[in-house]
């Protein structure tokens, strides 16, 4: 399994759900038909996933947390295991503090992804994706389209999409980073996102009432 | 050209507020609970006569796959969104699940209560956090006004609506693979049949539709199908988002007619070609899967199911991704195929293996490093990947290497010529 391949890192000894996991637990469960809380395994491992993040500052799944996973929704152990490994947004081991998420796939690399990665790798001493900043701040990966295109180059920080990236965009977002500020996600540029760039050429011409039904 | 008074997502670009009070001013949840009044059966029928076609990428009828739900059933019926928007070029679903959340809910209510379903389940890819935030709260806001729940709308009918995200698998997209992975288990595609209507979520009846289908229904049914039908072209009715990226001078999603040709799309809405039209490569009409089509093509083709299939492609999620000739061609494939390598589930030994074996080849054409006889080989190889899977994501990950060979053989004859006189000896033959 991935969790254990010999990798340099620890797995903690135990894992328990704070409060905080178990009132997210209980809603997402609440979600299901009786019997089939199993549907809630990828919730709940972003839930262990956030937790680690709250208790170390790194946002990943250890073993003891897919465990706890699996005691918790009445899963064998290998069930939480095969899931956790089979999606890509699970971290299988510990990441920086700030997750770098370049999607490299066509609609992207057409508009400069290429450029991004490079000044990820030139800003943060990275080499390759999957690696750590020496610092500890930063993971770097590689992703596969996030859906975003007409907005491309992206690169995800955590779970926030910045958009219409290029070089410079890219360095000014990780000296931000570093100064311990979140700007605000959405496309760079300045444009209204996935509008044209100098605004609409839509949707100009209507009027809604400012409260109350209209018809349709 | 499609007018503003006939465009049905009034808040595409987030220019007002997505949420119930502004939604409902601009015409959502109006007296939702007369359009249920008119019976599962009427609701079903209008959907059938607008022509509506899956919005998804597979164009199938929509008020059709909805009919395929039993009439009576012991069982609970579901209706699931699949909001798993992956296909490379595509983020149309994400304008509508941030800017027009309310449309989809709506539209999980009306169609849910046109299919007997007790609950609508939202699949949303993992990576759309934020958008599924504002999903979330769109539903809470719906439950607390009453138009979902108990009673829902006032007409008696009880209906849940429950967002659920997943965690990065294109390969979810796939209905049955997003079926099995709602179960908590790896999204592996199912064998067809049984079809989901019969045996689906939790072995229940179930019916899959993309976000943009049920998120059109309810201006649909408040229109009327003959409203919808006088649009786009015969058999390609209504309107469409379209997703305009690459090398254009302003990218950007746009709701037009189905039909529009190909050539005004981009030039009116995303200020043309980059350089000018003169200087198009070829373009991807329809999201990564689609084979793509050279400049020769693009200059008349309509952007509709038919009209690109006449082609030889398709218009999948009407994805346009467009590439100018400094383009690489051959190299914006190979990394496609990339994309489905890394996305295959391995369930399948011709797609596990095949999109590896196909990847390695196509990176060696990105050099020239290879004969030209493997360009058969690579088209013999996609061949036998399409059609002997599971699902469709063997033949999404053949079909662009086909178009590539198809429009763009003598590229990659011309590079194999380049390296073999840069560099002696001979390179190897197939791996």
């Amino acid at each position: 399994m991935q969790a254990t391949s010999g990798s340099a890192f620890e797995q903690p000894a135990s894992f328990a759900f704070d409060a905080d996991s178990e009132t997210e637990i209980a809603k997402i469960v609440a979600r299901y038909p009786a019997g089939k809380q199993a549907s809630a395994v990828i919730p709940a491992l972003y839930i262990v996933q956030k937790q680690m993040k709250r208790q170390t500052g790194s946002a990943w799944v250890p073993v003891k947390g897919m465990d706890a996973v699996g005691a918790r929704l009445g899963m064998p152990p290998i069930r939480v295991y095969e899931v956790a490994t089979f999606y890509f947004m699970f971290n299988m081991k510990p990441i920086g503090k700030y997750h770098l998420q370049v999607c490299t796939t066509t609609p992207c690399w057409l508009r400069g992804s290429d450029a991004v990665t490079e000044t990820c790798r030139s800003e943060t001493g990275i080499k390759d994706f999957g690696e750590t900043s020496a610092d500890g701040l930063f993971t770097m990966t590689e992703v596969e389209c996030l859906g975003a295109c007409v907005n491309a180059p992206i690169l995800q920080v955590d779970d926030d999409f910045y958009e219409d990236m290029d070089a410079g965009k890219v360095t000014g977002l990780l000296a931000a980073l570093r100064r311990g500020e979140r700007p605000a996600p959405g496309s760079m540029s300045g444009r209204q996102n996935s509008a044209p760039d100098g605004g609409p050429t839509t949707l100009n011409t209507l009027q809604f009432a400012p409260q109350g039904t209209v018809g349709g | 050209m499609l007018q503003d008074k006939d465009r049905i997502f009034t808040n595409l670009y987030g220019q007002h507020d997505p949420f119930l009070k502004a939604a409902r001013a601009r015409g959502d949840w109006d007296n939702t609970a007369a359009i249920l009044a008119r019976g599962r059966d009427a609701i079903i029928q209008e959907m059938k006569d607008s022509g509506l076609r899956g919005r998804g990428g597979a164009g199938f009828p929509t008020g059709l796959k909805w009919s395929f739900m039993p009439k009576q059933s012991d069982r609970p019926c579901y209706l699931v969104v699949n909001a798993d928007e992956s296909e490379p070029g595509t983020c149309k679903d994400r304008d509508i699940l941030r800017h027009d959340p309310h449309k989809l809910v709506e539209g999980c209510l009306v169609a849910g209560f046109a299919m007997g379903a007790t609950a609508a389940y939202i699949y949303i890819r993992g990576e759309f956090y934020n958008e599924s935030v504002a999903l979330q709260h769109a539903i809470d806001e719906a439950y607390a006004a009453g138009l979902i729940g108990k009673n829902a709308c006032g007409s008696g009918y009880d209906y849940d609506v429950f967002l659920h995200r997943g965690a990065g698998a294109y390969i979810c997209g796939e209905e049955t693979a997003l079926i099995e992975s709602l179960e908590g288990k790896k999204g592996m595609p199912r064998m067809k049949p049984p079809f989901p209507a019969g045996v689906g979520l939790y072995g229940c009846p179930s019916t899959v539709n993309n976000v943009e289908s049920i998120a059109v229904a309810p201006t649909i049914l408040r229109r009327g199908a003959s409203w919808f039908t006088g649009l786009g072209r015969q058999n390609n009715t209504g309107q469409k988002l379209f997703c305009i990226s690459g090398h254009v001078n302003k990218p950007c999603n746009v709701e037009e007619e189905l039909g529009i040709p190909l050539k005004e799309l981009i030039e009116k809405y995303a200020g043309g070609v980059r350089g000018g039209w003169d200087n198009l490569l070829a373009i991807i009409p329809g999201g990564a899967s689609v084979p793509l089509i050279p400049k020769s093509i693009c200059d008349d083709v309509l952007m509709d199911f038919d009209s690109l299939r006449a082609v030889r492609s398709g218009l999948g999620t009407a994805a346009v991704i467009v590439m100018d000739k400094s383009t690489d061609v051959i190299k914006a494939i190979a990394r496609l195929s990339k994309f489905y390598m890394h996305e295959s589930c391995g369930q399948c030994t011709p797609c596990r293996e095949g999109t590896g074996w196909m990847w390695r080849v196509m990176t060696r054409m990105v050099e020239g490093r290879a004969t030209p006889d493997e360009i058969d080989t690579l088209e013999q190889v996609t061949r036998q990947v399409e059609g002997h899977t599971i699902c469709a994501l063997g033949d999404a990950a053949a079909w662009p290497i086909q178009g590539l060979i198809r429009h763009f053989r003598p590229v990659m004859e011309a590079r194999i010529a380049a390296y073999k006189t840069r560099s002696r000896p001979m390179p190897m033959a197939a791996e």
